[in-house]
């Protein structure tokens, strides 16, 4: 009777007050039975269909990771590909429950655009891409090169930015999504590509012959991609923050995919923790106490999906570099669970 | 009678004469290209001129199209110069490893048999309609325009109870898309279009300005605007709890666009209808409704068929608009394709665009071809 | 009972009235409710409002810039007037050109010459019915690409280059003395118009034919050669020059820009074509026959007779051709034009995110163009409305 009642009056409130339909996400993505997760759809390496139309990719495992939290399922997520200029909306207008498109977290974005980033989960800087005939061994030899970028994203702005602060001369082609950008690159249009350094290297594979480019070594902003959730839903954003914590945690703690059914009956009372077996910190994010298993045992640990995705065992070859863990001088520092 | 037949008559020929060929420059081959290529020097010079032109173009165009076009292959190897093949004409070859994409976009592959029952029920739809001397014209409307579009949503869309899985829209693309977004367009303006049209005309003046105001706004700003707002403003306008689709948002955008210039024709149909048509149907006391609906409608319809068609057109061509809020139609999904590295030659592009346009051409000049045989009928049976 | 045929109503003045006031009330609803949702949603998303972004520094790079920009000191304000300036110069030369070549191929559609009147029908057709979209795809992405890359430059007599990063020119640079060029063609022009003028009166006074064509291009073209060589050619050419990356200095003609302006006055000149032959053939043909039995030569004919009626007919058509053109420029987004669209309901709406307002103003802008035309249009239609007398 008492959750009928329940059941009821929330109802009631659903039907009423549209405001409360925002801090239920979870609940939302619950009665669905899928998540609905806004990804890139053409960046190699982060979110890329196949024609299949089979998910794959850095930020696709990332949502694959949460629904698998959340359903004991990692295929119960419908991926939305988004451009650089609808992602935004989509995730506001509530098209997307997650944004897990290589979004990177600045100030502006967080205080005016209404939604909250849930944790860094790849530490990513802006880079050039220059032909190889062009002999050019670094960014600051760019003087008065012209440059292809997408329009909308803050490489747009840091390209400025950077040409400016170097009084270098510059000249911009914009396109409005990064596809006709690299194409522009490829037949010559332009002497250099710029994006995120994870894009280049995912945006060379596609080039007519990727080894004639070479990705230079200047990085020349901070791009902290990080998964976004509409404002306001706190303990929606604290799901996704520790699905990511949860990943890092398990690689810390050597935690994989292959042994994590024996590293339950271990006696490292953080493993316990992490793993459900001790604890009861699922049921606080609403969760099962098993969350983290799951998501391990379907996803593997942060390590696992870098490799596989975009690291070595990926065509693209990222080293770990700044998203090293904490313990191997890099930045990726998992949160404990306790 | 004698008497004239024994007087010689001189001056009746007895024999016929020899028989004088015709004038050369006004008969014949000869004659015919006298009068209508040669005929004075600046004409033989302007005639000169363009056969150099079509000289000049015609025959690469068809080595490139045909001749030294490759037609079958794997990977982009076909398609690149080599020493057997110095320079590779279209590269057919990709747009046969892609054609599937192009018709169907990322459409799960088992259930393509419904695009294609889609594309069957439309045309026969299509055929019902355009026949002007078929049987039960009027069933035909009622099948275009409520059957057809019920059953297409179902079709497309899904719907698991009788054992059709839904297929989200953003699976949708290519040839698919385009004619939706075309027919929606269509089935949803010529209502729409009547009834602004008619609202334009209204003796009351909050209903005539209404429909002044959004026919010049809509008509006043390009499509990619109305379709960057359907995109971006609907979902702040409307309740969270009804989020549109992608795909439906840019159909609301189209819509509301064609809507407009549908209207605009439809006025000039009913301007075309004679004043006395009103007149005799108010001498019947026929009211507002029937006047129009019984007297006026049918008649302004049927001048402007053709102005209609030509809007359709229009619209055909207009659907290549929609890549701008992210929708795959079928020019999109050429774009995608060619970026394809494993295709990636000298050629993809133009064999990309040219298979394109023969697609869009085939389609419009259909139409263009349909429209004025409208036409002549019409005006033939008005002389009569 | 509802028959199909109802006697109609008199004295129905309540009915009208109050089915507006429900229209009314109808859609004054929906807006309120739309704009109710708006505010709702936006400020649960704490989107910020207003156009006080106008004045925030924009901060990246435009391509094309007809007035100063950059992009670390002009504001979005500033790009906004960068964009719409890109817009109306790709429309006005677009126009031009869609002009000339419209109206030489609607003239040849109606040549006797068969070779012409067909060649002509068929670039109409053809040109008609493809999309515009995939016409601009194919001049920029399979055509201006295909030009060699800089290196292989394609050197142009004096001192140009054309490769596929766009055309490059010298530039011409004026000295202080060409002012004085300019002043000698402003009077020649007022020579020119003032010429006229007493030309026609003079005909109108006598009817003797007072052909004054000669003297005016005269004014035109020899007062201002005769001032240049005056002041000693004051004009200089910057000429362009291939540096490590680019082409530098001279005049430079984006590809974007070159393929935007070729789409849009091949596509528009198939419909100026349409309008042209519509507008001749709409000169009743006795009009003609009257002509010649008047005994005027055929030059005379169509300079006096027809051109006159047939442009009266054709302007309507031909203005909202020129606006299609101009609202069809907003696909330059496909191809990296910075126009209106690219720039402000591109990069602005994409940084700011503030959608309404940026889409407001775009559409405000082009709504401004389409009624500011009709306008024009209203008033000349007036002015050349035939007076019965």
């Amino acid at each position: 009777m008492k959750r009928i009642a329940t059941a009821l009056s929330l109802a009631l409130l659903l039907a009423f007050s549209a405001q409360t339909a925002w801090a239920q996400t979870l609940q939302t993505v619950k009665q669905r039975g899928q998540l609905i997760c806004g990804a890139n759809g053409t960046l190699a390496g982060f979110g890329l269909p196949d024609p299949q139309g089979n998910w794959t990719g850095f930020d696709v495992d990332f949502c694959r990771a949460i629904a698998a939290a959340i359903f004991n399922d990692p295929s119960k997520v419908k991926f939305v590909p988004l451009t650089a200029a609808n992602r935004f909306t989509a995730l506001q207008s509530g098209e997307v429950d997650v944004l897990s498109r290589n979004t990177t977290w600045t100030m502006s974005r967080d205080t005016t655009l209404g939604l909250d980033f849930a944790a860094v989960t790849f530490f990513d800087g802006q880079g050039f891409m220059v032909h190889k005939s062009l002999k050019v061994s670094s960014a600051l030899e760019l003087n008065g090169a012209s440059v292809c970028v997408q329009q909308g994203t803050t490489t747009e702005l840091n390209l400025a930015d950077y040409f400016r602060s170097h009084q270098m001369a510059l000249k911009t082609v914009t396109f409005a999504t990064a596809d006709e950008a690299i194409k522009a690159y490829d037949s010559g249009r332009c002497d250099s590509y710029t994006t995120d350094s994870s894009g280049l290297y995912g945006e060379r594979l596609r080039l007519t012959s990727p080894n004639d480019n070479i990705v230079l070594p200047e990085i020349i902003s901070k791009e902290p991609l990080s998964p976004a959730v509409r404002q306001g839903d706190d303990s929606w954003e604290d799901l996704v923050r520790w699905t990511h914590e949860a990943m890092l945690d398990a690689e810390e703690f050597g935690v994989t995919k292959s042994n994590v059914d024996e590293q339950l009956k271990s006696a490292n009372p953080e493993i316990r923790r992490l793993l459900g077996v001790e604890g009861q910190f699922g049921q606080s994010l609403g969760l099962t106490n098993d969350w983290a298993y799951r998501i391990i045992k379907s996803i593997g640990n942060y390590g696992e999906s870098f490799d596989r995705n975009v690291g070595e065992n990926s065509p693209l070859k990222i080293a770990r570099g700044l998203n090293a863990l904490w313990t191997k001088g890099g930045l990726q520092y998992g949160l404990p669970v306790r | 009678m004698a008497v004239i037949a024994d007087t010689p008559v001189l001056y009746v020929r007895t024999a016929p004469a020899e028989q004088l060929l015709p004038p050369p420059a006004s008969s014949g081959l000869i004659g015919w290209l006298r009068a209508n290529l040669f005929s004075s020097f600046g004409n033989t010079v302007l005639t000169l001129a363009c056969a150099a032109l079509i000289l000049w173009a015609v025959p690469p165009l068809l080595r490139f199209l045909f001749i030294d076009a490759v037609w079958s292959g794997s990977d982009r190897e076909v398609c690149l110069a080599s020493s057997a093949h110095l320079e590779p004409g279209a590269c057919w070859a990709f747009v046969r490893v892609w054609l599937s994409y192009f018709v169907y976009g990322f459409y799960p592959i088992p259930g393509r048999w419904r695009v294609d029952v889609f594309f069957a029920a439309l045309a026969f739809g299509i055929g019902w309609l355009a026949w002007l001397s078929a049987p039960r014209r009027d069933l035909g409307a009622v099948y275009f325009f409520i059957v057809l579009p019920v059953l297409s949503v179902v079709l497309l869309y899904g719907f698991p109870a009788i054992g059709l899985p839904t297929v989200p829209t953003n699976l949708w693309g290519g040839v698919l898309v385009t004619i939706v977004v075309a027919t929606v367009g269509i089935v949803a303006s010529l209502p729409i279009g009547i009834l602004l049209a008619l609202g334009r005309r209204s003796e009351l003046p909050a209903v005539r300005w209404l429909a002044i105001g959004f026919i010049e706004f809509v008509r006043g700003v390009p499509l990619i605007t109305v379709l960057f707002m359907a995109s971006v403003m609907l979902p702040l306008f409307v309740p969270q709890r009804l989020e549109p689709d992608k795909l439906l948002r840019a159909l609301i955008g189209v819509a509301v666009f064609a809507s407009a210039y549908t209207a605009e024709v439809v006025r000039g149909g009913l301007a075309a209808v004679p004043r006395g048509q009103y007149e005799a149907a108010r001498a019947l006391a026929l009211t507002y409704w029937p006047t129009m609906g019984l007297v006026i409608l049918p008649q302004a319809l049927r001048v402007t068929l053709p102005n209609i068609v030509n809007t359709f057109i229009g619209l055909f061509k207009d659907t290549t608009l929609v890549f701008v809020v992210g929708i795959f139609d079928f020019l999109r999904t050429i774009e995608a394709a060619r970026g394809d590295p494993k295709w990636a030659t000298p050629v993809t592009a133009t064999t990309g665009y040219a298979f394109a346009a023969l697609f869009y051409f085939i389609f419009c000049y259909g139409m263009s071809r349909y429209a004025r045989s409208v036409e002549a009928r019409l005006s033939r049976s008005d002389r009569r | 009972m509802r028959g199909a045929i109802k006697p109609a109503r008199h004295g129905a003045q309540a009915w009208r009235v109050g089915l507006q006031v429900l229209l009314a009330a109808v859609i004054g609803g929906l807006i309120y409710g739309a704009f109710i949702n708006a505010a709702d949603n936006l400020a649960r998303t704490h989107i910020s409002s207003g156009f006080g972004f106008w004045n925030n520094s924009a901060g990246f790079d435009i391509s094309q810039t007809l007035i100063p920009y950059s992009p670390g000191i002009s504001t979005f304000g500033r790009a906004f007037w960068v964009g719409l300036l890109n817009t109306l110069f790709v429309a006005a030369l677009g126009i031009v050109l869609a002009t000339l070549l419209g109206f030489t191929i609607g003239i040849a559609r109606l040549s006797r010459n068969w070779l012409v009147a067909r060649l002509a029908g068929f670039y109409v057709e053809l040109i008609r019915n493809i999309p515009l979209l995939l016409q601009l795809l194919f001049w920029y992405n399979a055509v201006l690409k295909s030009l060699p890359e800089l290196r292989d430059s394609i050197v142009l007599p004096m001192g140009g280059f054309l490769n596929n990063r766009g055309l490059f020119l010298p530039r011409p640079v004026f000295a202080p003395g060409f002012s004085a060029v300019i002043a000698a063609l402003l009077v020649g022009i007022g020579a020119a118009i003032v010429l006229q003028v007493w030309a026609r009166r003079r005909r109108k006074r006598s009817g003797a034919p007072t052909p004054v064509g000669r003297w005016i291009a005269a004014l035109l073209v020899g007062l201002p050669l005769a001032a240049l060589a005056l002041a000693g050619f004051p004009v200089a050419f910057e000429l362009p020059q291939m540096s490590r990356f680019n082409v530098v200095g001279g005049l430079e003609i984006l590809p974007e820009f070159a393929a935007l302006v070729v789409a849009l006055s091949v596509y528009t000149a198939a419909f100026i074509a349409e309008v042209v032959r519509a507008g001749i053939l709409a000169v009743a043909a006795g009009q003609t026959e009257a002509a010649q039995a008047l005994g005027l030569r055929s030059g005379t004919t169509l300079r006096l007779i027809v051109v006159p009626q047939a442009v009266r007919v054709m302007v309507p058509p031909l203005t909202s051709q020129y606006l299609n053109l101009t609202k069809n420029s907003s696909l330059a987004v496909a191809i990296g034009y910075p126009d209106l669209v690219q720039v402000f309901a591109g990069s602005v709406l994409n940084i700011t995110g503030q959608a309404v307002e940026v889409i407001a103003i775009t559409m405000a802008v082009y709504l401004t163009i389409s009624l500011f035309t009709s306008l024009v249009m209203n008033l000349y239609g007036r002015m050349t409305a035939i007076v019965e007398r």
